[in-house]
């Protein structure tokens, strides 16, 4: 441990874990730029229609445990009226379009995103509990140009296929989960329109307000109705509409318990599957990695979006010559975490997102600690309201632990050691999913390597979490199959017929 | 091909496919094995069953392949997974084009097998098996052009180069189709190699024997022992397994029959199998395996391939 200057805060977190943050003034963001409703509807061939029945549901904002708006609970009636929608509108309006006319709709939601950004970006932490700065700096302007991309595809999927003329495969039944919830929107909804396909969006129950404004972006884009119809609901209503008689095409982003059941549900059918599911991925550092830049890219990768991410970093394997350096500095570094309002500019944490999965949390780090691996968690204050967990640390985990195992999808780091990049390849591959990986070295022959061997649909060199609506993302193994982004995210969208 | 008073299966003659019964000279029959891991097993069950030819008449014995026949295929095409993913492209193309050249040789043989197995008369069947070849061949070409085509450099709006290679998927279990012995087998064997994948197949039920030959072509050019591993057996006992078999990463259902349909999707959904399916519209018996332009397909290729994506930072 170095010592600190005479006089100087004990905020540089100069090695002991002990480090005493500094005070940040709250730095609320404004809430009064979301006009909520009381209730939404579903949005079904262009309008907000209540659910058959009546039924609603409540979301909540998870940093206060308060109600925001109620939500329409769609029946299997529903489901139908929804696909019969896109159906029809993909026979008779946006099927019939040309490329060209349906990227000028595209262009004009990512413009119409851009334009309500600030809008997106608080409803967005309202909802779901993700901070400020993820949610204005990552998610909307990320989905923006999701569109944006896939727009310009639009007039070009030739160029895309040579030799085949792409056709759309009709309707798509679209499932989504809620650590992403307008990014995994565009995700979904982008390339899908582009190819010419309609679509039926479910959103995460416990976060439907971000389809729901972006449903009112349609209307403000003159969106031929029945384009894209939202229906909220529970798990059930997901699964009906997956393997609906009607649909074409089910693109589902979640675990791998939900995606292993919807292949099952649409067996023997001639629906189209992409499956985005879990992942339990290996962040590497070497002996020869940027240190510091390697411990901003682990907080990163594992306490990013409270960690509820699928391809979040969450098992650290570090270089034993290093390991403890490297803890140490961690130690120092989650010390200044700030864990607390999602709505605060500083907040690096924000809320977990439903108190089912503050449950899962607590239980699988009940589990670590149970299992003989050493804790560490920064004396951080928490709301007094609200799920909120504290960025937690596993130091001694061995492989068979469940936090080495297990999907977390909370901020909890499992830390294992290795010697050599065989051992590092063997332990990072010991898994059944295979959607990501880090590696940090300074070699870039090391990199290439290590990159071929990883069993990942997606690997960072020094550097984790990165995303681009240019970029193919999806995984290996249990982590699913089909890509999002990029050329190859058109795919999924389209059947190809001969010249 | 006859049978003889007794019996017995008499085999055909490979050379001109024409039945010979045995006059001054004892005819060398031939064992149709089964092909796992480099090497000519029978099925560790001890089974056989009796295949006729598209007329009826008894050909051979073909082994009836058990379930640990297909655990241990599995774990021969796991073993060879590093060696041939790890060929250079241009090597795996060599060897697999070195298929089609002992697969020429051997010509009037698999014409004869196929003829037997199909019904077909000698001209058609002779089509049929020059079309395997040349098949063989086009597939071949691809092993190292298929990432240039497939792969791509993605302009992201950040300082990355950021890239998307395809790789092999691992093992890939073929249920190759049930009514083209060797040509539909071919095109869908093919593919799912070429990438760099192993391949556990399980061949036409019916009509199995022109695979077997087809295995010792294998077996004497350069493809490694355990790439290929080739079973023949009963569909219903065997599909089940090799779909709900957990170290198999890939499945292509082109030739399951409708009636396992349902089942093996589930099997391979446990897993989270990747999935090369025949559409419910196309009818197997009918699908025209001598159209090249249906068949001779990059996606048929693709479908066995992941996509890996790349961020490496841009600085100094």
């Amino acid at each position: 441990m170095i010592p600190a200057p005479e006089g100087a805060p004990n905020s540089w977190g100069l090695g002991d874990g002990q480090a005493i943050p500094w005070e940040y003034a709250p730095a609320p963001e404004a809430r009064d730029i979301v006009t909520l409703k009381e209730r939404y509807g579903l949005f079904i061939n262009g309008r907000f229609v209540p659910a058959t029945g009546g039924d609603t549901f409540v979301s909540i904002d998870p940093a206060t445990e308060q109600p925001l708006a109620k939500v329409a609970r769609a029946t299997p009636d529903d489901v139908d009226k929804a696909v019969d929608a896109a159906r029809r509108a993909q026979r008779r309006s946006w099927g019939q379009l040309s490329g060209r006319e349906r990227a000028k709709y595209l262009f004009r939601i990512s413009r119409i995103l851009q334009e309500r950004s600030r809008e997106f970006a608080v409803l967005e932490s309202m909802d779901s509990g993700k901070p400020i700065k993820e949610s204005r700096d990552v998610d909307v302007p990320l989905a923006a140009s999701h569109f944006w991309y896939y727009a310009g595809w639009a007039d070009k999927l030739d160029y895309a296929f040579p030799g085949r003329i792409a056709r759309p495969l009709g309707v798509a039944a679209q499932i989504i989960p809620w650590n992403f919830p307008l990014l995994m929107l565009a995700w979904k909804i982008a390339p899908a329109l582009a190819a010419g396909n309609t679509v039926v969006l479910k959103p995460a129950s416990t976060t439907p307000l971000s389809a729901m404004l972006f449903a009112e972006v349609c209307v403000q884009a003159d969106l031929p109705p029945g384009t894209v119809n939202i229906i909220t609901g529970p798990g059930e209503i997901g699964m009906a509409l997956a393997t609906h008689d009607k649909v074409d095409k089910v693109a589902f982003t979640g675990s791998t318990e939900i995606g292993k059941k919807i292949g099952r549900g649409v067996a023997g059918t001639d629906k189209a599957l992409t499956l985005e599911l879990g992942g339990k991925a290996a962040n590497i550092v070497f002996d020869d990695a940027p240190i510091d830049q390697a411990i901003e890219g682990i907080v990163n990768g594992i306490y990013f979006n409270q960690g509820e991410v699928c391809c979040a970093g969450s098992r650290l394997l570090v270089q034993e010559s290093i390991a403890e350096t490297v803890i140490d500095k961690l130690k120092d570094r989650l010390s200044t975490i700030r864990v607390g309002d999602p709505l605060d500019k500083n907040t690096d944490v924000g809320a977990i997102n439903s108190k089912a999965q503050l449950e899962k949390i607590t239980e699988l780090v009940a589990s670590g600690v149970a299992e003989g691996a050493d804790l560490y968690q920064p004396a951080c204050d928490l709301p007094d309201r609200g799920y909120f967990f504290r960025p937690t640390l596993f130091t001694n985990v061995a492989q068979s632990h469940r936090i080495a195992r297990e999907e977390i999808f909370g901020p909890v780091l499992s830390v294992l050691t290795f010697r050599t990049p065989d051992e590092a390849v063997e332990k990072a591959n010991n898994t059944a999913y295979g959607l990501s990986a880090g590696v940090w070295t300074d070699k870039g022959s090391r990199i290439l390597a290590m990159a071929s061997r990883l069993k990942a649909g997606v690997v960072w060199a020094n550097t984790f979490n990165r995303f681009d609506p240019t970029s193919p993302f999806g995984g290996y193994k249990e982590s699913g199959f089909g890509r999002e982004g990029g050329m190859h995210g058109l795919h999924a969208y389209v059947r190809l017929e001969d010249r | 091909m006859v049978t003889n008073g007794r019996g017995a299966v008499a085999r055909r003659d490979a050379t001109n496919g024409t039945a010979k019964a045995p006059a001054s000279r004892i005819e060398v029959r031939k064992t149709y094995k089964l092909y796992i891991g480099g090497a000519f097993p029978r099925s560790e069950s001890g089974r056989s069953y009796l295949v006729k030819g598209a007329d009826g008449t008894p050909l051979a014995n073909a082994c009836r392949a058990s379930r640990k026949d297909v655990r241990d295929a599995v774990r021969a095409a796991r073993k060879a997974v590093p060696g041939w993913a790890g060929k250079t492209a241009m090597n795996r193309g060599q060897v697999l084009y070195r298929v089609a050249e002992l697969m020429e040789g051997r010509r009037d043989q698999f014409v004869a097998e196929v003829a037997a197995a199909e019904g077909l008369r000698e001209p058609r069947a002779r089509d049929v098996v020059d079309r395997a070849i040349d098949r063989w061949v086009w597939y071949a070409g691809w092993a190292d052009k298929i990432a240039q085509i497939l792969g791509s450099s993605n302009p992201v709006a950040a300082p990355y180069f950021n890239f998307t290679i395809p790789e092999p998927t691992g093992v890939v279990g073929v249920v190759a189709p049930e009514t083209s012995s060797l040509l539909g087998l071919v095109s869908r064997l093919a593919p799912p190699l070429v990438s760099g994948n192993t391949v556990v197949l399980l061949t036409s039920e019916a009509r199995p024997l022109p695979a077997v030959t087809l295995t010792e072509v294998l077996a004497t050019s350069d493809v490694p022992g355990g790439v290929v591993n080739v079973l023949t057996g009963l569909r219903k006992e065997l599909v089940p397994v090799l779909a709900a078999h957990v170290d198999v990463d890939a499945l292509d259902t082109w030739g399951v029959p409708d009636a396992l349909r349902i089942e093996t999707e589930r099997f391979a959904a446990d897993d989270v199998k990747r999935l090369s399916r025949r559409a419910t519209t196309v009818d197997e018996a009918r699908f025209d395996w001598l159209d090249d332009r249906a068949t001779e397909r990059p996606e048929w290729i693709a479908a066995f391939l992941e996509m890996k994506t790349v961020w490496h930072p841009i600085g100094t």
